[in-house]
């Protein structure tokens, strides 16, 4: 009798000790290398029990300072360094880059030139988007195979800008006053092929990803970012659309020939990480509606105009932006009238959009924060340059 | 297509709400005094016919003798941009008023600027170096930076060395 009353005591104190229990915030380093990090990115996370309680991002483990370096040289030798900033869509960058200097300068690109940009840039969002989808699903859960069916269009993508330019990754390609190569006779056959093959692909991944019950337990209602404050934070791209913000720099401030191609922007509505995922999703199909309309567009005509190499623009300033995978991706060059730049900024959407991160991740735990980061499709090389 | 308002116009309509706040206006952007930085972007973000709601980002020029801090301003509503820029005239000590209390977006690209050219942001929350590390000598966007002090070899200096 007297043993159990003892045992009885000794549970009361227990849970009564549980009731008073103080706890201790707990800091967890995510970081810098982590496979969910996408590169060299830490995120420092303070968690009280399971609980996110605060989030602070640690970045710069891949600062090159390309911003110094651009300023001591000319305006062409400053592509290659493009590349190398969101190195998972060079096309991109270098067309931003291109753009920026020819509004500074005044050139005019011919028709067939500011065509086969289009047709890059287009080709660059979908490799870029089967890479953010296919990590994206491998977060989630789904492990593998839908990565490596991204990896076999994307290899078709890349084995057309070797084709076209010799480079698969950082590709040089758009130049300023065109492009450096009109495409090959071969290229044409092979891109109306892919474009021909992809829907269905795309269908594919539908069917795997769309309804998929790991990715749907694991992003609906994670990482909510309302659409206040992804307008208030300067997020872009498909993190902006996928709250509901319908802006996207190819209809709102047309650049090359998008004036002149239809197609739709899709938009989420809950602003969680389904919905980023949707977005990307849709944007896929959207690029090969405007790819098949491109490709049959493509004018005849030189692709580029002769630009001197020691190119010395007029004193002034411009920024040039367009729609990259991952957002607004702005450059903003001042010139003083010398053959290099005085200024040369990268308005970088991988860098901005981090901005909301805290208040996404702040009440989730360590997973869902993971899966957070992943939706908002960051690559290293852009967020510290 | 997006339009760039006339800075002449909208510099007018600022002098009117904000008496003394207006520097310098071309045709391109409007340039501000630091003092009136905050009541003029409030003025920015809220009025109904400008509507900059979203700020496409903060960025800074060293121009040897002063440093320009340069807001572009978007309009998603109206769809036009704007170029906002403020000078610190003092070359030694550059300071501006922090906009993250109008824009959440400024946060991060404050600290970059405040990071590579050295511009202090008065009441920013959290105004740290973010890619390099705390101690590192000067700022590098700095016309006047050449090279590492010392000459250190940038990177070896973040772990310290075995004597």
């Amino acid at each position: 009798m007297a043993s159990t009353q003892g045992w009885g005591d000794s549970l009361a104190r227990t849970r009564e000790r549980a009731m008073t229990m103080r706890t201790e915030p707990f800091v967890v380093n995510v970081g810098p290398q982590h496979p969910s990090t996408h590169g060299v990115f830490r995120l420092r996370l303070t968690l009280d029990g399971e609980k996110i309680i605060d989030a602070e991002m640690v970045v710069g483990y891949l600062h090159r300072s390309v911003e110094k370096l651009a300023e001591g040289r000319t305006y062409t030798q400053n592509i290659p360094f493009t590349d190398r900033l969101d190195y998972l869509s060079a096309m991109s960058n270098n067309l931003a880059y291109c753009m920026a200097v020819e509004k500074l300068v005044g050139i005019e690109v011919p028709e067939r030139g500011q065509f086969l940009r289009v047709i890059m840039a287009e080709f660059q969002r979908i490799a870029n988007h089967a890479m953010a989808i296919g990590s994206f699903a491998m977060e989630c859960g789904v492990w593998f195979t839908p990565l490596m069916w991204m990896f076999r269009e994307r290899e078709k993508i890349l084995d057309l800008f070797e084709m076209t330019c010799g480079a698969r990754l950082t590709t040089n390609y758009v130049r300023i006053g065109g492009v450096s190569f009109d495409i090959p006779p071969e290229f044409m056959p092979a891109a109306k092929a892919l474009v021909k093959e992809l829907p269905e692909r795309i269908a594919e991944y539908e069917a795997l990803l769309l309804e998929n019950e790991i990715v749907l337990a694991r992003s609906r209602d994670i990482g909510v970012l309302t659409p206040e404050l992804a307008i208030a934070a300067s997020t872009s791209g498909p993190v902006l659309r996928g709250s509901g913000v319908m802006w996207d720099i190819r209809k709102a401030d047309p650049y090359a020939v998008y004036d002149r191609l239809d197609f739709d922007i899709p938009v989420g509505t809950r602003g969680d990480c389904y919905d980023r995922f949707l977005v990307r999703m849709e944007e896929l199909r959207q690029s090969v509606r405007i790819l098949e309309q491109a490709l049959d567009m493509l004018p005849e005509g030189p692709a580029s105009v002769k630009v001197p190499l020691a190119l010395r623009p007029p004193v002034g300033e411009a920024y040039a932006r367009i729609e990259a995978p991952k957002g607004e991706l702005g450059f903003y060059l001042v010139s003083d009238g010398s053959p290099h730049p005085q200024r040369f900024h990268i308005r970088s959407p991988s860098y901005i959009n981090l901005t909301p991160l805290r208040d996404m991740v702040v009440g989730l735990t360590v997973p869902d924060a993971v899966i957070t980061l992943g939706s908002i499709d960051i690559v290293l090389g852009e967020v510290d340059r | 297509m997006s339009r760039l308002l006339d800075g002449l116009e909208v510099g007018g309509r600022i002098g009117q709400r904000i008496p003394e706040a207006v520097v310098e206006t071309t045709s391109q952007w409007v340039v501000v005094q630091p003092e009136k930085l905050v009541p003029v972007a409030t003025y920015l973000r809220d009025d109904s016919e400008l509507d900059f709601r979203f700020l496409i980002g903060v960025t800074a020029v060293d121009y040897l003798g002063h440093f320009e801090v340069v807001y572009h301003l978007q309009s998603l509503s109206h769809n036009h941009m704007l170029i906002l820029k403020t000078w610190s005239l003092d070359y030694r000590k550059p300071e501006v008023p922090s906009l993250v209390s109008v824009w959440r977006g400024a946060e991060l690209q404050e600290r970059e600027v405040y990071d590579l050219m050295g511009i202090r942001f008065a009441g920013h929350p959290d105004l740290r170096r973010v890619f390099l590390w705390e101690g590192f000598p000067g700022h590098p966007l700095r016309k006047d930076w050449l090279e590492m002090p010392g000459g250190l070899n940038p990177g070896l200096g973040r772990f310290p060395r075995e004597d």
